[in-house]
């Protein structure tokens, strides 16, 4: 399955299809959960208008970890069969999952200011939370520090692998120990605690988020698939170039 | 055994590996990862307060009728309805502060009552509109304040 989806051309090819359908929709759940989330939805019962920072914050917080672990599976597939297709999915990933860390940060310290009375608190939730976005950057920063390409995808994707580690903490960091961040209200035994007039705008914008952050990704593999193809051509062009000098 | 299949065994070796290690990291430092202590947590762990040196954090519900706000001082109790903890602040409250809300403070303790220097609000995993809150009280199946 791997292999079969790992070949450029084939990637393109379904790929050309599935953008639009992936933009057009993404747009139409974000506009819709948008205009349910912050028009017609109502108040919460004690956080009153802030609630509605949550439907911004909860796709964010679960795309985060959703692309890292997307990040950590193609970094094993790189590693194990070295395929570059692999790599260029790590790649391409790797700043969307740190925008959307950095947004579930932000999105948070706005709403804890007026709800808990801090912007920040050393939590065991906010804390893994920071460290994620902290191994997107050293995932970023480390691919790209080396003079050969391959050098930085092989240690980064290694960093990557590591960071796995941080999900789950990330995840049970509110049931193992006591936090300020609230537990979970959506995955839980005995169905969500959020009321079904929350729970639409909620649900429509992780949707949304997901199809955006699969177009945005897409886009961005096939970005890195041109660039090495005009590598190859410069390459090329270099050599012919030598060869006739001689 | 193929070179591929050798890469896997040894990452999937190093990821329980590491695993094992972050778990036993994290139980080593379980008193030092949790956020705040409940009055009962406290009783267990220290006993006394007064073997309490440093700055500590306390967390649980603000006992009803207990709160007493004169010139911007502020006196109210903690409870995790085992134990009791009075508290002394001097500050701004957060908006969510009221009797039977689940707070954090934090303070150095002084003959057993704790001088904070910060309380914020804790906020419960429960989200609804405010007609659906009231509705849940009149027909009395509330839990929201009781449980943290």
């Amino acid at each position: 399955m791997f292999d079969w989806l790992a070949n450029p051309n084939r990637f393109n090819r379904i790929t050309n299809k599935m953008q639009p359908v992936l933009l057009l929709a993404s747009l139409i759940t974000i506009i819709l959960g948008l205009y349910f989330g912050l028009y017609d939805s109502p108040k919460d019962y004690q956080q009153g208008h802030a609630v509605r920072i949550m439907y911004v914050h909860v796709p964010s917080a679960w795309l985060a970890s959703g692309l890292y672990l997307l990040l950590a599976i193609s970094s094993i597939f790189y590693i194990v069969w070295k395929h570059p297709l692999a790599d260029l999915m790590s790649r391409a990933t790797a700043p969307i999952g740190a925008l959307f860390s950095l947004l579930t940060l932000v999105t948070g310290s706005l709403w804890g200011k007026p709800m808990w009375g801090t912007w920040w608190v050393w939590d065991a939730r906010l804390t893994s939370m920071l460290i994620l976005f902290f191994f997107y950057i050293g995932y970023i920063l480390l691919s790209n520090a080396f003079e050969r390409k391959i050098d930085g995808s092989k240690s980064a994707a290694v960093l990557a692998i590591v960071g796995i580690i941080n999900l789950p903490i990330i995840k049970f960091s509110v049931d193992w120990w006591h936090t300020l961040h609230q537990p979970s209200s959506l995955l839980k035994f005995d169905g969500p605690t959020i009321d079904g007039q929350m729970l639409l705008p909620l649900i429509l914008m992780i949707i949304g988020f997901c199809l955006f952050a699969s177009y945005i990704i897409i886009l961005n593999v096939k970005t890195k698939l041109i660039e090495k193809k005009c590598e190859a051509l410069i390459l090329k062009l270099n050599l012919n170039e030598i060869s006739n000098i001689r | 055994m193929k070179p591929k299949y050798r890469r896997l065994v040894i990452i999937t070796l190093i990821i329980t590996i590491l695993g094992i290690a972050t778990q036993l990291i994290l139980m080593a430092l379980k008193d030092n990862i949790i956020y705040f202590y409940s009055p009962n947590d406290l009783k267990l762990k220290y006993g006394e307060t007064k073997n309490i040196k440093n700055k500590i954090r306390i967390g649980g519900l603000v006992l009803e009728d207990s709160v007493i706000i004169e010139n911007n001082k502020t006196t109210f109790i903690i409870t995790d309805r085992i134990h009791q903890i009075k508290v002394y602040f001097d500050g701004s409250l957060p908006d969510l502060f009221r009797e039977g809300q689940g707070i954090i403070a934090e303070g150095t303790f002084i003959k057993n009552n704790l001088i904070a220097s910060q309380v914020l609000a804790k906020h419960d995993e429960n989200y609804m509109p405010p007609e659906v809150a009231e509705a849940l009280k009149k027909n009395g199946v509330w839990q929201g304040d009781i449980k943290q």
